[in-house]
């Protein structure tokens, strides 16, 4: 008798009908069950009204020279720093010593317009970028650190009057915002 | 039924497993290999259907709990913040709202069911029993659900329910301030509230667990009412057969939800609910959600004293007596015969009382004045006659139809039934 059946000879079966509903039915619950499944993962997400606060603006004028004036900005304290000219002079004096996180004084106040703002307002992200603690800067009782900017309580970082890391565990200078002045010395954030 | 186990352990890691913790020994003789009656009905799918309501609710509901804030000055805008910018939000509450819909719906089939087939008879008490305990607990939870969006009605509800158990002699009002946490529904009361609500699914959940362990020693009842005598010849492996006609009836059933949630999201909520809860001005007409109106008209249908009982206890005690006569169920009704199928008699009580249930929900949606307060007590009459007279007294004068002797053999009847117009067909050609 002729062998004529695939499975005898070891062949591939054809897939038949009942396969191509098995496939067809897993496909479509598999997709049904992703899109199910993102509603339920998204909702976790920021949602419109914690969206809705991305941007701020703020004056800056409102910050007296030699001082730091903090505000909240998407959940999370900003430093604004109105610097003293001596203050100015030794960061830029120090764009040459030697960084853990080589940046120019003015890089550390340029907009994200990519033009450099005003050199006298240091607008950052108030968290060490080491474990998120708070540094301690001027007008507050404390340490500031051997370079005159901020020092970090929790694990001892040191940064510059450019907020730039100059010693200790942090890896990075402390975040600029994207920001740019709107006109006169309006801030927006964000 | 639970017999002798008929897992195989295939690889090494499992047969190593399977002599530490037979976890996958218990899932296979529970969900596979469990020998299932053939002659089930698409009735029998909404079992699963619950287990699918209930784990749909539990996963929205934590994802609610997530963003909902259960304070008395935040918990609406709460709620209409999950509406308009939590992403997906609005999907994800119209999911949950309706979906308690859907979960009574289901039960409510789900009873009715058990109640025409008499699947609350021995040897399945226990199962029936543990059914009842899960309904009351849905009640409790599902009423507790409807309190935390803090609009009107969910004061109001809460207000009048919880006045219920002041309606108790003597401590009624002591254990009325106990739950309340106050003199009045208030801050007190939303977050217990809301505490209780999270955690009562997951009690349902475990009697679930029960449930099933109690449905599976006795195994499934099935239309005829005739327990399995041939366990080969009259059943079927669940998997496959059981959960791909589960899955179908789910798919069905997930169709109407989805039409709910997509085309009609308030359709079965009460409008009342979108004002802010005022303590001091009253909705003109408190009604509960549609699943809960048979009870309320059961509780507003006692509107005199009886003896010593005023009213407003009356009223109480027939709406919990309402509830807990279902335990008593199993030793109410005295047929030897399970099936409805096979009592032509009791079948028609037995419409009769869903439509007499279904009166009791118009009823409860109708404002407390005549016609409708004798219409509700005559309802309420018949509720309890049903189990307390029809079904005693039938079991001892009704002349029931002889069931099948065994599953297989209905299958043949019906079978044969089915084939006999083919077979008269040819011999019918040749006369012509």
């Amino acid at each position: 008798m002729a062998v004529t059946n695939t499975e005898e000879l070891g062949a591939v079966k054809e897939p038949t009908r009942r396969d191509f509903i098995h496939v067809g039915t897993g496909a479509v619950a598999a997709g049904g069950a992703a899109m199910f499944a993102w509603p339920l993962i998204n909702q976790m997400n920021p949602a419109a009204d914690t969206r809705a606060l991305a941007s701020i603006e703020f004056d800056v004028a409102k910050v007296a020279q030699g001082s730091q004036a903090k505000i909240m900005w998407r959940g999370k304290p900003l430093f604004i720093r109105h610097r003293t000219p001596a203050e100015i002079a030794q960061a830029k004096k120090d764009d040459t010593a030697a960084l853990k996180d080589p940046q120019t004084d003015a890089q550390r106040v340029t907009q994200s317009n990519k033009q450099v703002g005003k050199e006298e307002y240091l607008i950052m992200e108030a968290n060490c970028t080491h474990l998120g603690c708070i540094p301690v800067g001027v007008d507050e009782s404390g340490y500031i650190g051997e370079y005159g900017g901020w020092f970090c309580p929790c694990h001892g970082s040191h940064y510059d009057t450019a907020g730039r890391i100059r010693k200790g565990p942090a890896p990075k200078n402390l975040y600029v915002p994207p920001y740019v002045y709107t006109g006169g010395t309006v801030v927006k954030i964000g | 039924m639970s017999g002798p186990s008929t897992y195989v352990p295939k690889s090494g890691f499992e047969k190593w497993l399977d002599t530490r913790l037979p976890v996958v020994r218990f899932m296979n003789d529970t969900l596979v290999d469990f020998p299932t009656p053939k002659n089930l009905n698409y009735w029998y799918t909404f079992g699963g259907i619950l287990a699918l309501c209930l784990g749909l609710q539990i996963v929205t509901g934590i994802i609610l709990a997530m963003h909902y804030v259960p304070n008395t000055a935040l918990a609406f805008d709460s709620v209409e913040r999950i509406m308009r910018d939590v992403n997906g939000g609005w999907l994800i509450r119209y999911m949950h709202s309706n979906g308690a819909s859907m979960f009574f719906l289901a039960v409510y089939i789900h009873i009715f069911r058990g109640l025409y087939y008499g699947s609350y008879k021995a040897p399945r008490e226990i199962l029936w029993g543990l059914g009842v305990i899960i309904f009351l607990l849905m009640i409790i939870t599902a009423f507790m659900g409807y309190v935390l969006p803090w609009g009107q009605m969910s004061l109001w509800g809460a207000t009048v329910i919880t006045n219920i158990v002041g309606a108790v002699p003597f401590v009624g009002e002591s254990i009325k301030i106990w739950l309340l946490g106050g003199p009045a529904v208030d801050n007190a009361t939303l977050n217990r509230f809301f505490s209780l609500h999270y955690l009562l699914p997951f009690v349902i959940a475990g009697v679930v667990i029960l449930h099933i362990w109690a449905l599976h020693v006795p195994g499934n009842n099935n239309p005829t009412g005739v327990e399995v005598q041939d366990v080969k010849k009259e059943t079927l492996p669940f998997h496959p057969y059981y959960t791909i006609k589960d899955a179908f009836a789910m798919c069905v059933f997930m169709l109407i939800f989805a039409g709910f949630v997509f085309y009609g999201p308030n359709t079965l909520g009460h409008p009342d609910n979108y004002i802010p809860a005022n303590n001091q001005v009253t909705p003109s007409h408190i009604v509960p959600e549609w699943y809960l109106l048979p009870f309320y008209a059961i509780l507003r249908a006692i509107t005199f004293d009886i003896l010593i009982i005023d009213a407003k206890f009356g009223g109480v005690i027939a709406m919990g007596g309402a509830i807990l006569i279902l335990f008593a169920l199993p030793w109410l009704d005295s047929s030897k015969v399970k099936s409805m199928r096979y009592r032509p008699v009791a079948r028609m009580w037995w419409f009769a009382f869903v439509l007499n249930f279904l009166m009791l929900a118009v009823c409860g949606a109708m404002p407390a004045e005549p016609p409708w307060t004798a219409i509700s007590l005559i309802c309420t009459i018949f509720y309890f006659a049903y189990f307390l007279v029809v079904l005693p007294v039938l079991g001892v004068i009704e002349k029931p139809l002889t069931p099948p002797a065994s599953i297989a053999d209905s299958i043949f009847q019906a079978s044969a039934a089915h084939k006999k117009p083919s077979q008269v067909s040819p011999s019918a050609v040749p006369a012509e």
